[in-house]
C-alpha cells in the first residue's frame, strides 16, 4: 500500500491473512522505521495493543522495506516483549532484534517510606545551614591570614586585580546607582512634601530626605544593587572557574586561591561600596533637591546651605561605614557560595540564585544590627 | 537512496583574514565510514560544524541528504535533523538531566512516541552501548568520562539516525575503552547500515574504522581515498602523520590482519 506522505517508501502497515490453510498470518509491511511510524504510529499502536491477544498467529515479516530498533521494538511490544514463535524474516533483520531483550525499567533507587520525613528534612536543613556558616567562617579565617601575610610582604599585595576589581564593581556600577538614586530620590521627596504640606512644615524636607537617604536608604539601596549586579557575577565567575577545572589548576600550580581570587574582591568592594554610597547619597539627595524644588518651592541655596545643619556629620561616616561592611560581606558571600559550586550547570543556577537572595538578607539583617547599636549617634 | 550523503562544492572558510579552507570538494557516500584528518588548526572541527550546519561557510555549498544547508527551505532543514546524530568530543549531557532522560528528551521532542515505548527504547539504546540499567538515573556528573561518551552516543542515535558525526570519538578514552568504543562503532554501523563522519586523531582509530580517509592539509583538501591510497601520497604532512613510529605499528597491525585473513 504506497502511501504519499513518507516519500519514497510506503507506510508501515500490518494486516491480517488467512492462508488457505487456515493459519492466520500478520503481514507486516512497508517502511518500519522512525520516520515512518511518526506518523502512522497512533492509527497503528491500537491494532498492534488489539493484535497482542492473538497469540497462536504467525507473522510475516519479510514484506518490509525498512526496519529499525523503534520498529522492531514496535512489533516486539505486540508479541508480548518475547520473539513470537512462528516468525517469517529477512535474514538482513535478525540483527536488529538482537538487542530487545533487555531490563524494561530503568532501576529506580530503593527508599522506602519514611516516617520520620519532617525531622529529617528539617535536620537536613539545620544542618546545611551549619555547614555554610562553618566553610564562610574558614573562608573568612583564611583571608584574615592572607591578610596578615601581605602585611608582612607587602610586595605580594595584588594590585593589578584588586584595581580590576575596583573598577568592575565600582566604576561600571555607576550608572545603574545613580539613576535609581535619582528616581528614589524624586519619589521620596514627592511623597513627603504632601505630608509635610499639610502641616506647613515644607522646611523639613531636608531633613527627612537628609537622614534617610544618608544614613539608610543610599547605603541599603547601593548595597543591594552591587549584591545583585557584582555579587553574582562573582559567583558566576567563581563556578565557571570550578566547572572549567580552572580553580584546580590554581591549586596545582600552588597559587593560594584566597589570596588572588577571593581577598581581592573583598578589598576591592570594601574600597568601592563606600565610594558607591558616596555616589547615591549625592545623586538621591539632588533628585530630592529637584522634587522639593518643584513641589514645594524650596530653592536649590536654601536646601543645599540646611543641610549640614539638618543631618549631623556622623550620619554620613555611619552610611559609609556600612558601605565599607556591607561590601566586605557582599563579597564573602559571593565567593563562598561561588567556591561551594559543583561542576554541572544546575548547581551553578542555584548557587548564584543562592548567592544574591543570601548577600541580600544578609546586608538588611546586618543594616538593622547596625539601627539598633548606633540608635544615640547621629540623631539629634 | 542517494548515492552521495553529504556533498560538499567549493568550501571556503574564513576567519578574518585567515583562510582556512580554500575551495574545498568533497563528497561522502552512502555507507561509508569517512574521516577528516589534519594538523591542529587545519579546520577539520569546523568542517565537521559545517556539514551539520553549526556553522556557516564563507563561500561555497554543502547538500546533505540532498538539501542544502545554506537553502532557506525550514521544514526540509527541521526534517533532516531527526536523520542524523551527532557525538561531541565532550559528550556534551545535559548536566541537569538523568541520563534516562538525556537519552529520552530527543524521543520526546518528537511528541508521537508513547512514554512506555519511549522508556523501552532508551533502555535498548543505553543497553546497546553498554550501559547498565542501574546507571539510568544517575547524573552525568556522577559517571566517568568514558561512559558519558557511550551515553552521547546513546543519545545520538536516539532518533534512528542515517547519518551519524563522531568529533574525536575515542579522545579521553584509555586505550582498553577506546579499543571497546572503536568495536561498538563498528558493530552499529554494521547493523544500523550508519553512514559516519568522524574527526580523529587517533591513529588507531582511524586505521580500525575509515573506509576512506580525507586529508585536510595547508587550506585544501590533500588526497581523499582509502588508507592504502592515503599512506602512498608522498606529501610531506600525510608521511609525518602515517609514517611515524606510531603510524606505522597501527599500520602493520591492519596489514598482519590482512595477511592472515588472506591466508586462510
Amino acid at each position: 500500500m504506497p502511501s504519499p506522505a513518507s516519500g519514497a517508501l510506503p507506510a508501515p502497515e500490518v494486516k491480517l491473512v488467512t492462508t488457505p490453510g487456515q493459519v492466520r498470518c500478520f503481514v507486516v509491511s512497508g517502511a518500519w522505521n522512525l520516520r515512518g511510524l511518526e506518523r502512522r504510529l497512533a492509527e497503528l499502536g491500537p491494532r498492534l495493543a488489539e493484535y497482542r491477544t492473538d497469540k497462536g498467529a504467525a507473522w510475516d515479516l519479510r514484506e518490509i522495506d525498512v526496519l529499525d530498533h523503534a520498529g522492531a521494538m514496535v512489533l516486539w511490544r505486540a508479541w508480548g516483549r518475547r520473539r513470537t514463535p512462528n516468525l517469517l524474516l529477512k535474514p538482513e533483520h535478525e540483527a536488529v532484534f538482537k538487542h530487545l531483550d533487555i531490563a524494561a525499567e530503568p532501576a529506580q533507587p530503593a527508599a522506602g517510606p519514611d516516617r520520620l520525613w519532617i525531622v529529617v528534612a528539617i535536620g537536613r536543613k539545620i544542618l546545611l545551614v551549619l555547614d555554610h556558616l562553618a566553610t564562610m567562617v574558614s573562608v573568612l579565617g583564611q583571608v584574615v591570614l592572607d591578610a596578615a601575610y601581605l602585611v608582612r610582604r607587602p610586595a605580594r599585595i595584588p594590585w593589578r586585580e584588586i584595581s580590576s576589581n575596583v573598577y568592575r564593581t565600582g566604576t561600571q556600577a555607576l550608572g545603574i546607582t545613580a539613576l535609581v538614586g535619582f528616581l528614589v530620590g524624586v519619589v521620596l521627596s514627592y511623597l513627603s512634601a504632601q505630608q509635610l504640606k499639610i502641616f506647613g512644615a515644607d522646611a523639613f524636607i531636608v531633613n527627612i530626605l537628609g537622614i534617610s537617604v544618608v544614613r539608610e536608604l543610599g547605603p541599603v539601596l547601593a548595597a543591594i544593587l552591587i549584591a545583585g549586579r557584582s555579587g553574582s557575577s562573582i559567583t558566576a565567575q567563581l563556578g565557571v572557574m570550578r566547572v572549567t577545572q580552572e580553580l584546580d589548576a590554581m591549586e596545582v600550580m600552588g597559587i593560594p586561591q584566597t589570596l588572588r581570587l577571593i581577598l581581592p574582591k573583598m578589598l576591592a568592594l570594601a574600597i568601592s561600596m563606600p565610594l558607591i554610597v558616596l555616589w547615591t547619597n549625592s545623586i538621591a539627595l539632588i533628585g530630592g533637591m529637584v522634587s522639593a524644588q518643584a513641589e514645594l518651592g524650596i530653592g536649590y541655596t536654601y536646601f543645599l546651605s540646611s543641610l549640614p545643619g539638618a543631618v549631623p556629620i556622623a550620619n554620613l561616616w555611619l552610611g559609609l561605614g556600612k558601605g565599607v561592611v556591607f561590601g566586605f560581606l557582599i563579597a564573602l558571600v559571593a565567593c563562598h557560595f561561588g567556591l561551594r559550586i559543583e561542576p554541572n550547570t544546575e548547581s551553578l543556577g542555584i548557587g548564584t540564585t543562592n548567592s544574591v537572595v543570601t548577600s541580600i538578607t544578609v546586608v538588611i539583617i546586618v543594616d538593622a544590627v547596625f539601627a539598633i547599636m548606633f540608635k544615640d549617634i547621629g540623631i539629634s | 537512496m542517494e548515492d552521495n550523503i553529504i556533498e560538499i562544492k567549493g568550501l571556503w572558510t574564513q576567519f578574518g583574514t585567515n583562510v582556512v579552507h580554500r575551495d574545498i570538494d568533497l563528497n561522502v557516500r552512502h555507507g561509508e565510514i569517512m574521516s577528516l584528518v589534519g594538523g591542529s588548526g587545519s579546520g577539520k572541527t569546523t568542517m565537521l560544524r559545517q556539514m551539520i550546519g553549526l556553522e556557516q561557510p564563507a563561500r561555497g555549498e554543502v547538500r546533505v541528504f540532498g538539501v542544502s544547508l545554506q537553502g532557506r527551505d525550514a521544514a526540509g532543514l527541521r526534517n533532516m535533523r531527526h536523520r542524523w546524530g551527532m557525538l561531541f568530543q565532550e559528550g556534551a549531557l545535559f548536566s541537569a538531566l538523568t541520563v534516562f532522560d538525556n537519552v529520552a528528551l530527543p524521543m520526546r521532542e518528537l511528541r508521537v512516541l508513547d512514554e512506555e515505548l519511549i522508556t523501552d527504547l532508551v533502555m535498548m539504546k543505553l543497553d546497546m552501548v553498554g550501559i547498565e540499567p542501574r546507571h539510568a538515573t544517575k547524573m552525568p556528573a556522577e559517571l566517568s568520562g568514558g561512559m558519558v561518551k557511550r551515553i552521547a552516543l546513546a543519545r545520538a542515535l536516539a532518533l534512528e539516525p542515517e547519518l551519524l558525526f563522531l568529533d574525536e570519538p575515542t579522545a579521553g578514552l584509555d586505550p582498553d575503552r577506546s579499543e571497546s568504543f572503536v568495536t561498538l562503532i563498528k558493530e552499529l554501523h554494521r547493523e544500523l547500515n550508519l553512514t559516519v563522519v568522524m574527526v580523529t586523531h587517533d591513529l588507531d582509530t582511524l586505521v580500525a574504522l575509515s573506509d576512506r580517509v580525507a586529508v585536510l592539509c595547508e587550506q585544501r583538501l590533500e588526497v581523499v581515498g582509502t588508507l592504502d591510497e592515503v599512506v602512498s601520497n608522498p606529501h610531506p604532512f600525510i608521511c609525518n602523520f602515517f609514517m611515524g613510529e606510531r603510524g606505522r605499528r597501527a599500520l602493520e597491525a591492519v596489514h598482519a590482519v590482512k595477511a592472515i585473513v588472506s591466508m586462510t
